[in-house]
């Protein structure tokens, strides 16, 4: 942990700058992320942390800056195009379909990956065919004893452990995490750390995350961002030992966790 | 399949089948073909508000489009009405295609404002050519042949038409409750999400445009081989806004239930109308308001969540309580996560 990574990098962004009506969250910021690598995106409340997920993403157009995954050009494309080039993400405040069931959102979610949701003239047990899958991924997370509770009434930390499911579904090359562990109970935060150590085998992961010791397991880089603008990039052991870190974080975020 | 699973619920079928056969029995049966009729156009209209999560406000485009287009071809090609029904079906879909393009970015008020405006052009054409509609006159004369059967008593032409308008409810069923109708519960409930799994939402919305214009046409064309004519009331705003109605009524997300919206307001005006009387709007208004304040979800919405309520009291449901079934309840729509805007496709 915290040696160089030798791999070319399988996303970078280039000066990507966001401004909202006159606020710049994200103020040129360059990111390069070296493929199979765990990079964590830390930095103090309202840092443009998210802003920067949903640039990448394409949930929002950069004021300017570009964004290259796997080589391609992904500057400005929609967000399911984005997904469909491989890149999948999990929203820092849990986004689900509260009528669907657990097992529901997996077959979902496994579904995007063919062309059967365009088949409007058959039925809906077609999507049995995910059931395996489906029950795998969840079993993965620990909610196969929900698959058949609606979203809704899940309990937040199964809300979140679902939400990651859904990522994973994908099967991403780059997977990007907003907060995974985010109000989980410490039993929860080491099934979390021990998913993420199990899936990260073959793709890349990005991972937005205030808890250090999350970090720290995880992370082979750590960019550190506040105001918009890279602070500090390195290991996790060099980057917490930097004074403008350490003058960022403090009060901040340790004193949150 | 289908039948196997409709037929998993024999009785709500068998009932709905009885009533829709013995119907023009009961009531004055050029009434009945235009109850029918509606019905299917408030199916096709709840497709978009209660399983895609779009409110409509341009139908009329479609249902008075293939009116038109039925009519012009039952009366110059001479073909029998079921080719000139489907012709109009397809001319609806396929108006469809760039309305829906051009609309199906949009969300909520504005996705309703541009079908209106669309409609409206529709509307103004027309009214403005009238060598091909008839301008105010409409088409007058609208044969309704099927190889040589006499069809002009409306009670038979209603057993002609009922069985256009069943296929219709049932591919509005299908589509529904296919992996296509997963998407589109999906994308009414959180289109942010959607996105992010890949699904392009856009698209999606136009080919659920498409299909309920398709099948809105189906229903209009019916309505003029049924009448015999084509007029602008079938292409004005008002259409667009009574089978909204039918579909509120009957309860959003019911698919069945705008047939109870379709029956309640077709009758009341035939009897306002046979009773002279002038202010037909002011009383369907008021008791759209009425029923709208007593039935949260529609009637049928209301009755059937009634129904599911007591069957669940006496058998007791095993573990967590399953909820309404997510496929037929329009979901409160759900806030974009982290105050995501979808994004159109491009
Ligand atoms: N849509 C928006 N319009 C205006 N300002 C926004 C918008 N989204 C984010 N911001 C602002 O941009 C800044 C960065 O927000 P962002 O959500 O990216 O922070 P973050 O690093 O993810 O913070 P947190 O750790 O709290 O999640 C904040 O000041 C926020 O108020
Ligand atoms: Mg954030």
């Amino acid at each position: 942990m915290g040696t160089p990574v030798p791999e070319p990098p399988i996303l970078t962004a280039r000066s990507l700058v966001k401004d909202f009506r006159g606020f710049r969250a994200v103020d040129g910021v360059d990111l390069d992320v070296a493929e199979g690598a765990v990079h964590a995106l830390v930095g103090p409340n309202g840092a443009g942390k998210t802003t920067l997920f949903h640039l990448l993403t394409g949930f929002h157009r950069p004021s300017a800056g570009r964004i290259h995954v796997g080589g391609r050009d992904l500057t400005g494309k929609s967000p399911e195009r984005v997904a469909r080039h491989g890149v999948a993400r999990s929203f820092q405040i849990t986004s689900l379909f509260a009528q669907m069931t657990a097992r529901e959102h997996l077959e979902l979610a496994l579904q995007a990956g063919t062309t059967l949701g365009w088949r409007f003239w058959r039925s809906d047990r077609a999507l049995r065919r995910f059931a395996d899958r489906s029950l795998e991924l969840l079993e993965q997370v620990g909610l196969a004893a929900h698959a058949d509770d609606p979203a809704g009434a899940l309990a937040y930390g199964r809300k979140r452990a679902l939400e990651l499911a859904l990522a994973l579904a994908l099967d991403p090359r780059v997977l990007l995490l907003d907060e995974p562990t985010a109000g989980m109970g410490a039993e929860d935060v080491d099934r979390t750390v021990e998913l993420i150590q199990r899936v990260r085998a073959g793709r890349t992961v990005v991972m937005v995350e205030h808890n250090m010791n999350v970090v720290a397991t995880l992370a082979d880089r750590v960019t550190v961002l506040q105001a918009g603008r890279v602070l500090a990039e390195g290991g996790y052991a060099e980057v917490r030992r930097d004074p403008r870190v350490i003058s960022a974080y403090l009060g901040d975020a340790h004193a949150a966790h | 399949m289908i039948i196997s699973r409709l037929a998993a619920r024999p009785i709500p079928l068998l009932t709905g089948l009885l009533i829709a056969l013995i119907l023009p029995w009961m009531i004055y049966p050029p009434v009945a073909l235009d109850i029918a009729c509606w019905a299917l156009f408030a199916a096709a209209v709840d497709l978009l508000l209660g399983f895609t999560g779009l409110l409509p406000f341009g139908h009329a485009a479609f249902w008075g489009g293939s009116a038109y287009v039925t009519g012009l071809i039952a009366l110059h090609a001479g073909l029998p009405f079921p080719v000139a029904v489907l012709g109009g079906a397809a001319a609806a879909a396929l108006l469809a295609v760039p309305i829906g393009y051009l609309s199906a970015r949009l969300r909520g008020i504005y996705f309703a404002m541009v079908t209106l405006a669309f409609a409206q052009v529709v509307y103004f054409v027309a009214n403005q050519w009238r060598g091909l509609t008839g301008g105010e006159n409409g088409l007058q004369g609208i044969p309704r042949d099927l190889f040589g059967i006499d069809l002009s008593d409306p009670f038979f032409f209603y057993y002609a038409g009922l069985p256009f308008v069943l296929a219709g409810l049932l591919a509005a069923w299908r589509v529904v409750r296919s992996p296509f109708g997963r998407v589109l519960v999906a994308v009414r409930d959180n289109p942010a999400r959607a996105q992010a799994l890949g699904y392009p939402v856009a698209r999606y919305k136009l080919l659920a445009f498409v299909l309920s214009a398709g099948l809105s046409g189906l229903a209009g064309g019916l309505f003029a081989i049924g009448h015999g004519f084509a007029s602008l009331d079938e292409v004005y705003w008002t259409t667009s806004g009574q089978v909204v109605m039918m579909v509120v009524l009957g309860g959003i997300g019911t698919l069945w239930g705008g047939a109870f919206g379709a029956a309640l307001i077709v009758e009341l005006n035939d009897y306002l109308a046979t009773a002279g009387f002038q202010e037909i709007g002011l009383v369907t208004g008021t008791i759209f308001v009425i029923i709208v304040l007593v039935f949260r979800r529609g009637v049928w919405g209301t009755v059937r969540d009634a129904l599911r309520a007591r069957a669940a009291r006496a058998v007791p449901a095993p573990g967590p309580d399953p909820g309404t079934p997510h496929d037929e309840t329009p979901g409160t729509p759900t806030a974009p996560a982290d105050e995501v805007p979808t994004r159109p496709a491009r």
